[in-house]
């Protein structure tokens, strides 16, 4: 274009081009990366992620630590606490992971602000003007909240367990870190938390409100569960398992109850689930107008 | 360069924007003139992308915005509506968008002291006021160096000083050789700073024509004469392509001839003049004239006539 010829002739005073010396301009160009890099800018620079980051590994860390140390064999014979992982009995990973559901909200509630936070704020346009192919954000997106959930949700969950061991001292179901699936439970849970985050990215683009989005992660994640137990008996038996949230805790659990999926068979089918709202809402960010 | 070619928008029944076909200049400054409503947003949305045409198309620098490698540094836009999340600092929010582009920070701390606002830099933008509100979106505008600038109503809330600035800003912009776009439903503003102008009415073109020609036209409101001797004097000044008006006795409000060749014939025949007055039609109210057809009348002609000029 004649246009980059002209407008190297600046006048001296306006710096409205780069600094003189820097052929910067020569090196800019949108990639993958580089959009990675934006998103991880844009989520820690907003004080809402601090926050709620800080609150899904807090609950995590309380609930769990709470929960062992109230623990008494008698209540649990009793029923024990409601709660993934413990068939009827409890475990002392079952404990520690006791406020998953809570930090599962609360990562999936992250996720959403992420994306649709820019929708109810209009920095979506300026993020889709610097992005126009769009796809790249999504997935930048997921990239940077994906891990960020995971490794620090994992490290609460392990802090759950460890902070919760001395209460459980003692007890018959006690546990050391070291034990088998001990710290495959743990990680399993941060695993399964990330993915949440991931979901609630995908529902912020798919929805483009906050409220709604967050409405239908509280929804799928809580209610669709008990409001599925309204099916006839044998339909249930054979989709509970297949609930995102049903398939997620058994990426977390111990010891799989009989009428739950393995650790690696809920993982693939909880993950199906975020890949599913992943692609809806790729197709909804290309398609229709930002 | 940005040409739009048959541009289309319509949501569901309703046409927004309709066969809409201009072109913006590097090194001139294009005003992008209409009423409210009349699709000035919606053209610039489709412009970088962010809506699709429902058919037609429109090119920057040759290709559509989303093809090209380095989107920031063809275009730099201001869209009307807010478009920074008000969470974030102005400097956080320039260097969210700067590291897409691999843009330094170096050119952040430019941008934000071009724009003046290296004293609110760290504020988060929650707290700006309209006006620098407006400041931080010029700036990232500029952030890519860019070889198009196109602000949707970027004099919006600024005080007299920053509708000096943004003036001035654009002025040198185009000057440096890039293409100006800037949207206004003010005439009178939009006619110190532009050189070409660009006017819709309900999405479709009413006129493509420059500054100066506008202004010409605008000003043929004819020449108020009085006289005692107003009869004599019509009867002196008609001519073929003449018309004459009168209000009052002594009053004739005269098109066709100027000034000077109604005071020389008044003169030649004697009769005495106590007024003589070119009415000059301000550019509001020719602005207002030409776009109160379209709002009046659903399928008013556009002016393609002008498109010559």
């Amino acid at each position: 274009m004649p246009t980059t010829a002209l407008r190297r002739s600046r006048r001296p005073g306006l710096s409205v081009a780069p600094a003189p010396g820097t052929d910067a301009s020569a090196g800019y160009k949108v990639t993958f990366v580089r959009v990675l890099r934006s998103e991880w800018a844009k989520f820690w620079s907003l004080r809402s992620s601090w926050i709620t980051l800080g609150v899904a590994v807090f609950l995590l860390v309380l609930f769990g630590a709470v929960a062992s140390y109230t623990y008494s064999p008698d209540a649990a014979a009793a029923g024990g606490p409601p709660g993934p992982g413990n068939g009827g009995d409890s475990d002392a990973v079952g404990l520690a992971l006791t406020g998953v559901t809570f930090a599962s909200l609360a990562v999936g509630v992250l996720g959403v602000l992420l994306s649709a936070g820019e929708y109810t704020t209009g920095m979506i346009r300026s993020t889709l003007a610097a992005v126009p192919r769009r796809l790249p954000v999504l997935f930048s997106k997921a990239a940077v909240i994906g891990p960020i959930a995971l490794v620090l949700t994992t490290v609460g969950a392990l802090a759950a367990f460890l902070l919760g061991s001395p209460g459980l001292d003692g007890e018959r179901i006690a546990l050391s870190p070291g034990d088998d699936g001990v710290l495959r439970s743990l990680a399993g849970a941060g695993v399964y938390l990330g993915l949440v985050a991931v979901f609630g990215v995908a529902l912020g683009v798919l929805l483009r409100s906050s409220a709604g989005a967050i409405a239908v992660l509280v929804g799928v994640l809580l209610i669709l569960p008990g409001l599925a137990s309204l099916l006839p008996d044998s339909w249930y038996d054979t989709l509970s398992p297949y609930f995102p949230s049903n398939a997620g805790s058994a990426v977390y659990a111990l010891h799989q109850s009989s009428d739950a999926l393995s650790p690696g068979a809920g993982l693939a089918v909880f993950a199906g689930w975020v890949a599913l709202a992943l692609a809806g809402a790729a197709y909804r960010l290309v398609r229709s107008d930002a | 360069m940005i040409e739009a070619r048959e541009l289309t928008k319509r949501y569901g029944d309703k046409t927004v924007v309709d066969q809409l076909s201009f072109t913006v200049k590097a090194g001139e400054v294009t005003g992008f003139l209409g009423p409210n409503g009349a699709g000035k947003s919606t053209t610039m949305r489709m412009i970088i992308g962010l809506d699709s045409p429902t058919s037609g198309a429109v090119t920057v620098n040759g290709r559509a915005y989303a093809r090209h490698t380095a989107p920031l540094h063809e275009i730099g836009s201001l869209l009307e509506a807010r478009s920074v999340h008000p969470g974030r600092s102005a400097r956080s929010h320039l260097m969210a968008l700067a590291h897409t582009h691999g843009i330094a920070r170096r050119r952040v701390d430019e941008v934000i002291e071009l724009a003046g606002l290296t004293s609110v830099a760290g504020k988060r933008v929650g707290a700006f006021s309209l006006g620098m509100g407006q400041r931080l979106g010029i700036a990232a505008a500029l952030l890519g160096d860019p070889a198009i600038v196109m602000l949707d109503e970027p004099v919006n809330g600024l005080d007299p000083e920053g509708v000096l600035w943004v003036r001035n800003l654009l002025r040198s912009l185009a000057d440096e050789g890039r293409a100006v776009m800037l949207s206004s439903h003010l005439m009178s503003e939009t006619a110190l700073i532009a050189d070409h102008l660009v006017i819709i009415g309900r999405g479709r073109l009413l006129a493509d024509t420059t500054v100066e020609d506008f202004t010409r036209e605008a000003g043929g409101g004819g020449v108020k004469v009085a006289s005692t001797e107003a009869v004599r004097l019509r009867a002196l000044l008609a001519g073929p392509d003449v018309t004459l008006t009168s209000s009052s006795t002594e009053e004739l409000l005269v098109s066709g001839r100027d000034a000077r060749e109604i005071g020389a014939i008044a003169a030649q025949h004697g009769v005495p003049l106590y007024e003589l007055t070119p009415q000059s039609v301000s550019l509001e109210a020719a602005f207002m004239e030409l776009t109160r057809d379209v709002v009046e009348y659903q399928s008013a002609p556009a002016g393609t006539e002008r498109k010559a000029a």
